[in-house]
């Protein structure tokens, strides 16, 4: 009886540990925004995860500061879906677009050509338009110049005589209406399918000067071009759209931060293909930090002053690191709570248990950036989407191992236990769960693991974590960030498996671990 | 008392028993015999209302018995189930297997720990052992904890099914003695599973033969010697009289 009290005590300790620790993961960002926050609306800047896209961010951000107006970074989120929602569900106010992903992507009206008439078709959906920043960042094919000249190949027309190039392309590419597929109708291309495949842009830029890729896209403004010689084949059919680069907005953000608004024309014309290019390698090539690139721009071209704030290594890593680990407790501790009594409905009736390992098999399936992309318009950008989205993952293993260990409890036993006259309900609290205890745990303790990998997802959709410096890292090429972000996760990984060790040896009766052995 | 009128059970296409009429006897011992197959343990299952009968009807004390409900899990806290090897929980330790009901409907701690010194001493079990877990205790011991635990809550009746099946010889006959003893002193209404006609004899004076889920012949081992009611029970006796049918020896007492 005294073993059996102190086996309960170190459960409800261990319980209550989780339960602080993740108390405290959680109200630790909550505490750190409220600081931020005051009178003054925060402007909230998104950007795409490349670099581009995350220099305008940052130029938004300094800008936004030079006219005395908080502002708040959401950066490298996802896909042009993801912002699209997020600024129409009000989570961002601002983000930098391109005229022709407006006209062809968003509002599917290819006809709209002049920024003007697409302003005036925004104006209904609440958004607005900033006249054009000066730069036209299109889609381009391109390849290695000694390529280019073996083949003699100087138009994307020049590409149907050779069947035999390989191509990497974004996947982004490869799927939008105005990218692979007016190409490949316009010019007639037919390649087949083993001399094509899909690859992040970064990771198809290593290809080609590895020499394993002939033909990738690239963005008219990628510094690449330039540092390694690249050869940009000429678009002689006219396929590709402009994409000038815009600010896309809220109509509401004019009134919430009418000086940041006006601000926003101080930046039309001033960035031309040549600029931004080179802004794109200063960061890119020269590694200089996003934020003090935008901030000399601000400096040197309008003559605005921006403090640059670099957080210390230790404080990003702390930061990172309680996103994180919110991410993880937060969803582990709903899946637990949800997975187990659905386990246990499961191992009771046979057909609903068929019924419910299915579904949960199913979200198992879902490509995790599908099922981000979806919960953001109802839930948002930020952790609550990551966070969502983890806890589905998480029900699979824990739904399964909680319906296994009950249903391969020896029939005897079960038996046994009917045969005392004790109610359903105490038969599960005193004999059958404590019996599919270590099955249960090890399921929770998979889905634990695999939620500390999964979570750097999170960074997708602007929840942070160690999924940022990841993103970074691919985006540039960089592999010291990568392990910024890929090391300590890794390590998080082995401290989740090293606590539920611990509580394994804590919540699992020691009689069935005499039995194991 | 159990009474089984025109009992019938089937599983799936299986007629598992077909027409039983049963009556134990109450304070005595009832032993159930035949071949592996011929619905020893799901007479037992029945009496337990752990299976309901497709026709006919089980009683206790005269009431039905139920299979869900408050009256059938009062029914079973009234009737000690001992199967094989005890089947014992493995996480809870010997202690923690007998007081596992009484626990769990509050019964005051101090009974409960006199109870179990009881029991302990009536099952021959030596205290020190009930801290330990199942996979910690020899065979015999752990059929002697599972006769604890049915016995906890001092029930009117006592099911076994097949208590010593598992054990090795010695070991066997020493619980053997222990067992008869114990049904003596407590006059319980006990109904016993055996396929081993001198185990029978040596517990029971009511001894019921099956075969094929039907009763074929039922009364004192004297009957079955002398008047087996058919070829079958005159087989089934001189089968098992090629080894000794007497009470098996036992040793001395530890
Ligand atoms: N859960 C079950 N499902 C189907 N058939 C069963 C089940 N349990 C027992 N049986 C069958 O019922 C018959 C009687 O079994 P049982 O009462 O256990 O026999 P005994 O205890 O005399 O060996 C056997 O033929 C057995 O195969
Ligand atoms: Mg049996």
């Amino acid at each position: 009886m005294t073993r059996a009290r102190t086996r309960a005590r170190a459960a409800l300790l261990a319980l209550l540990l989780i339960f602080l620790f993740v108390q405290v993961a959680a109200a630790a960002p909550a505490a750190s925004a409220d600081g931020e926050r005051d009178a003054a609306h925060v402007v909230r800047v998104g950007s795409k995860k490349f670099t581009e896209s995350v220099v305008l961010g940052e130029l938004l951000v300094g800008l936004a500061r030079a006219h005395d107006t908080p502002a708040a970074h959401q950066r490298e989120l996802g896909g042009t879906r993801i912002l699209w929602n997020a600024l129409r569900a009000d989570e961002l106010d601002i983000y930098p677009e391109y005229t022709g992903t407006l006209a062809r992507e968003l509002l599917a009206r290819p006809e709209l050509q002049d920024p003007r008439e697409l302003a005036r078709a925004l104006e209904p959906l609440g958004l607005r338009l900033s006249a054009p920043l000066g730069f036209n960042n299109t889609y381009a094919l391109g390849l290695t110049r000694a390529r280019a000249r073996a083949l003699d190949v100087r138009t994307i027309s020049d590409l149907r005589d050779h069947a035999e190039l390989r191509l990497g392309l974004t996947e982004e590419f490869y799927e939008r209406k105005d990218g692979w597929p007016v190409v490949r109708a316009a010019y007639g291309l037919a390649f087949a399918s083993d001399r094509l495949r899909t690859l992040d842009h970064d990771l198809a830029y290593a290809g080609l000067l590895a020499g394993e890729l002939d033909v990738i896209d690239f963005y008219s403004t990628d510094p690449q071009i330039a540092a390694h010689g690249l050869t940009l084949l000429e678009d002689d059919r006219g396929v590709f759209p402009r994409y000038d680069a815009v600010l896309l907005y809220r109509a509401d953000l004019e009134r919430r931060a009418p000086a940041f608004t006006r601000a926003l024309t101080s930046l039309e014309g001033q960035l031309d293909d040549g600029t931004m290019a080179a802004l794109n390698g200063r960061v890119q090539r020269a590694r200089e930090p996003e934020a003090a690139v935008a901030a000399s721009f601000l400096d040197e071209r309008l003559g605005l002053r921006v403090e640059l704030r670099a957080p210390t290594v230790a404080s990003r890593l702390r930061r990172r690191a309680v996103e994180h680990l919110t991410l993880v407790g937060v969803s582990l501790l709903a899946a637990v709570l949800v997975a187990i009594p659905l386990g246990v409905v499961a191992a009771r009736r046979r057909r609903v248990g068929q019924v419910v390992l299915a579904l949960v098999g199913v979200v198992q399936t879902i490509p995790s950036l599908a099922l981000l992309v979806v919960l953001i318009p109802p839930l948002g950008i930020g952790a609550a989407p990551a966070i969502v989205a983890l806890f589905l993952y998480s029900l699979l293993p824990i739904v399964r191992s909680t319906h296994a260990g009950l249903t391969t409890i020896d029939p005897r036993l079960r038996e046994a236990a009917a045969a005392l006259g004790l109610p359903a309900r105490a038969r599960l609290r005193l004999v059958e769960l404590p019996m599919a205890a270590p099955s249960v745990l090890s399921g929770v303790k998979t889905s634990a693991v695999i939620n500390v990998g999964t979570a750097t997802l999170g960074a997708l959709v602007g929840a942070g974590g160690f999924g940022q410096p990841i993103l970074a890292g691919i985006r540039l090429a960089d592999t010291s960030l990568i392990l910024q972000g890929a090391i300590p996760a890794a390590a998080l990984a082995l401290l989740v498996q090293g606590l539920f060790e611990l509580l394994e040896r804590a919540l699992v009766p020691r009689g069935l671990r005499l039995r194991s052995r | 008392m159990f009474e089984l009128r025109g009992v019938e059970m089937l599983h799936g296409e299986t007629r598992v028993l077909a027409g039983v009429d049963l009556v134990t006897r109450r304070g005595r011992t009832t032993a159930l015999i035949g071949p592996s197959g011929s619905g020893k343990s799901t007479i037992l299952r029945l009496m337990l209302g752990l299976w309901g009968p497709d026709r006919g009807r089980v009683l206790f004390d005269g009431a039905p018995v139920e299979r869900s409900g408050p009256a059938a899990l009062a029914l079973r806290r009234r009737v000690g189930y001992v199967i094989q090897e005890g089947g014992l929980f493995p996480h809870l330790t010997a202690r923690d297997n007998v007081t596992l009901v009484a626990r769990w409907r509050g019964d005051d701690d101090d009974a409960i720990e006199r109870r179990l010194l009881e029991l302990a001493a009536l099952a021959r079990l030596p205290v020190e052992l009930l801290g330990r877990f199942p996979a910690e205790l020899s065979g015999g011991q752990r059929q002697r904890v599972g006769l604890m635990r049915a016995l906890m809550l001092d029930p009117d009746a006592l099911l076994l099914d097949e208590p010593l099946g598992a054990l090795d010889p010695l070991i066997r006959a020493e619980l053997q003695l222990d067992l008869r003893d114990i049904f003596r002193s407590l006059a319980k209404t006990v109904v016993l599973v055996t396929h081993d006609l001198a185990e029978a004899a040596y517990f029971a004076e009511h001894i019921v033969l099956l075969r094929g889920g039907a009763i074929v012949q039922q009364g004192a081992l004297a009957d079955f010697i002398a008047r087996p009611r058919s070829d079958f029970v005159a087989r089934f006796v001189s089968a098992q009289r090629t080894v000794a049918l007497s009470p098996p020896r036992a040793p001395e007492a530890p």
